[in-house]
């Protein structure tokens, strides 16, 4: 492997993905919160969020998205999801049931905050999955490295 | 708090000790405390529920109350919790093992890196199979076989050695196979009766002619759950899988997850949802009989003591399967008892020879000798579980094979009497080796200076030594009520006897 590919890809990509990349952040975070209006939801958004970052990795090299977001914590991150998302099941045992919608039952069609529990569980549950789906990117990475090392 | 309201907790106690362990990781003794602590609530939540069930109860919970459109749709939407007499037996056998085993596994696991992850693991494979056994859903069990199957394949691997890797590859191989074969199951059944909940399953196949199609599910069903319990034709991923993972872990594989994920799940799938016909009652006889008799005579040449035990795994799900295969309640009475009984002696024996490998380094037979003068706990509970296990009165095993005969007689089945039989004297041969090569004789120099283990390895032996020795108790009748009665109970009245 040559020295400049180490670095990443051409400057073609790199300006792409510059621009790009917070767009897809972002439509992540979108398809997260709209997870009860429209098709998609937490994992779906969160799997778009852990894109975003591998991306980055894709295009400037290896360790870029590892600064921003290290390995340590998206195990805590994804640790944290799936605690969130149990917490506010058991909850639900207060108000009569296992997984009840205690904060607004009913709901209004469309509206973006009618949905209770809901969306707070898709919020979980993107945590969990864009966490966790980085999280074994950075380990196959790590991987990588140690058997090109060996090499 | 209501008795509806605890069913979820099986699952929700250990899964958020597991995900809280993975936050909280840095702190030390963390990992121990809370494995422990949801093992022991999970354990303490069985009894209760054991000590307020009356017989022929059903708890039912509706998760997220989705339960409100029975009325209106006339059929069951969501997910139900159900728990009956079936259940809390099994629950209460799971998570008195994973009590024990979590209490084993503070000392023993410290001559591994990253406890934290070994208790995690451990947790979700409770979580899953305590799921289980409480849901009431098709595709739901599908998931919990799923959740407990893959924590099972990581702790399988878990000491990353070579052979380790290759016996987890294996096992998720199969494992893999098993679950698609299952998933298909449930889809045919799905696309049949509309439904997925186990209770409207049975209403609507009991209801109309069953068509062809049942037999293919009746297949993908058998290999499937037969495949995870590790019954005669699908048997040969246990044999490299159970003695690779950690000693506590094969305890948990040999001693409970091979039941709950296997035994409990095709009795439950074929006794509950088809009503037990008679074809399939002749398939399980068969493949008990040949499960027992072929592994126990692959066992007497092991010398590695771990496999030698996975072996006599396969011959035990044999008789249990054959005491739910012969179908009376008599029968039924005899695969339950032994079920339990089998946790408790082959959990035994997997920790004794974790004790063994913990202070001799070794797990070959012809390496030890003599080690009863040192080693006098772990030498008398295996002495226990060995006499247990090859059905020597007045041990607990004696008990169950006994009852198990017994049914086999009462219905005329001579031949698969004589078979259990025999299959009992190989396996009290092949532990006299055992105890023979390990722990009588003249001790080797390099193991005269060896010490007996730690005491959080010990106390959990000596419990399941007692309960071995003391076993017989659940057949008396006041007791026998409480317990063992209302599986039974719960059994006979699903297959209408």
């Amino acid at each position: 492997m040559s020295k400049e590919q180490e670095h990443g890809m051409t400057v073609i990509v790199k300006t792409v993905t510059r621009l790009t990349v917070g767009l897809i952040f972002l439509y992540g975070i979108y398809i997260i919160l709209h997870g009860h209006l429209t098709p998609g939801g937490g994992f779906a958004g969160g799997v778009i969020i852990a894109l975003s970052f591998i991306n980055l990795d894709l295009a400037f090299g290896g360790s870029v998205s590892s600064k921003i977001f290290s390995k340590g914590s998206t195990g805590l991150v994804e640790a944290l999801g799936a605690v969130m998302f149990l917490a506010l099941a058991l909850i639900g045992l207060q108000y009569g049931g296992f997984f009840v919608n205690f904060l607004h039952p009913d709901g209004e069609p469309g509206q973006l905050l009618s949905a209770g529990i809901i969306p707070l569980e898709n919020i979980a549950i993107s945590l969990k999955v864009g966490a966790g789906l980085f999280g074994i990117f950075l380990t196959l990475i790590v991987l990588q490295k140690f058997e090109s090392e060996k090499k | 708090m209501t008795i509806e309201s605890i069913v979820p907790l099986f699952v929700a106690i250990p899964l958020a000790g597991a995900f809280l362990i993975t936050l909280l990781k840095r702190i030390k003794g963390i990992p121990d405390t809370l494995g422990v602590l949801a093992s022991a609530s999970a354990f303490a939540l069985s009894i209760m529920f054991v000590l307020k069930m009356e017989m022929g109860q059903r708890v039912i919970c509706n998760v997220g109350n989705w339960g409100g459109f029975q009325e209106v749709l006339g059929r069951i939407v969501g997910i139900q919790l159900v728990v009956d007499g079936f259940t809390v037996f099994m629950l209460v056998t799971v998570n008195l093992i994973a009590f024990l085993v979590a209490v084993y596994s503070m000392s023993y696991m410290t001559r591994y890196t990253e406890k934290w992850q070994f208790y995690s693991l451990f947790l979700l494979m409770l979580a899953g199979m305590n799921g289980v056994l409480i849901t009431g859903d098709m595709f739901n069990l599908f998931v919990f076989v799923e959740i407990a199957s893959l924590a099972s394949y990581a702790l399988v691997a878990f000491g990353t050695g070579k052979k380790e890797l290759e016996a987890s590859f294996k096992y998720a191989v199969m494992g893999g196979v098993a679950s698609l074969l299952i998933l298909m199951g449930v889809i045919f059944l799905y696309s049949n009766t509309g439904t997925l909940n186990m209770e409207d399953m049975t209403r609507i196949l009991g209801s109309s002619e069953n068509p062809v199609l049942i037999y293919l599910v009746f297949a993908l069903f058998l290999a499937g759950f037969g495949l995870k319990a590790a019954i005669f034709p699908f048997h040969a991923w246990l044999p490299d899988a159970h003695p690779s993972a950690p000693a506590p872990i094969s305890a948990m594989l040999s001693g409970v997850l091979i039941k709950a994920l296997g035994v409990y799940t095709l009795v439950r799938v074929f006794y509950c949802v088809f009503g037990f016909p008679e074809k399939v009652s002749s398939i399980f006889m068969t493949l008990g009989a040949l499960s027992m008799i072929i592994a126990v005579i692959l066992a007497l040449k092991q010398w590695d003591m771990k496999r030698l035990l996975a072996y006599h795994s396969i011959s035990q799900i044999g008789y249990i399967i054959l005491g739910f295969g012969i179908g009376s309640p008599l029968g039924i009475l005899g695969g339950l008892l032994h079920l339990f009984n089998h946790s408790i002696f082959k959990s035994l024996l997997f920790l004794d020879a974790g004790s063994l490998e913990y202070a001799t380094g070794t797990r070959n037979l012809k390496e030890m000798g003599g080690l009863s003068k040192r080693m006098p706990v772990t030498s008398w509970t295996t002495l226990a579980a060995s006499m247990s296990i090859a059905g020597v009165p007045p041990f607990a095993g004696f008990w169950s094979k006994l009852i198990i005969i017994l049914a086999c007689i009462q219905m005329g089945l001579w031949f698969y009497a004589i078979i259990a039989v025999l299959a009992s004297i190989l396996t009290l041969a092949s532990f006299m080796k055992v105890t023979r090569y390990a722990f009588l004789g003249e001790i080797r120099n390099k193991l005269r200076n060896i010490l007996e283990v730690p005491a959080p390895m010990l106390i959990p032996m000596i419990i399941l030594a007692i309960i071995c020795i003391i076993g017989g108790v659940l057949l008396i009748p006041g007791v026998r009520q409480g317990f063992l009665g209302l599986a039974v109970e719960a059994l006979s009245r699903a297959r209408g006897v």
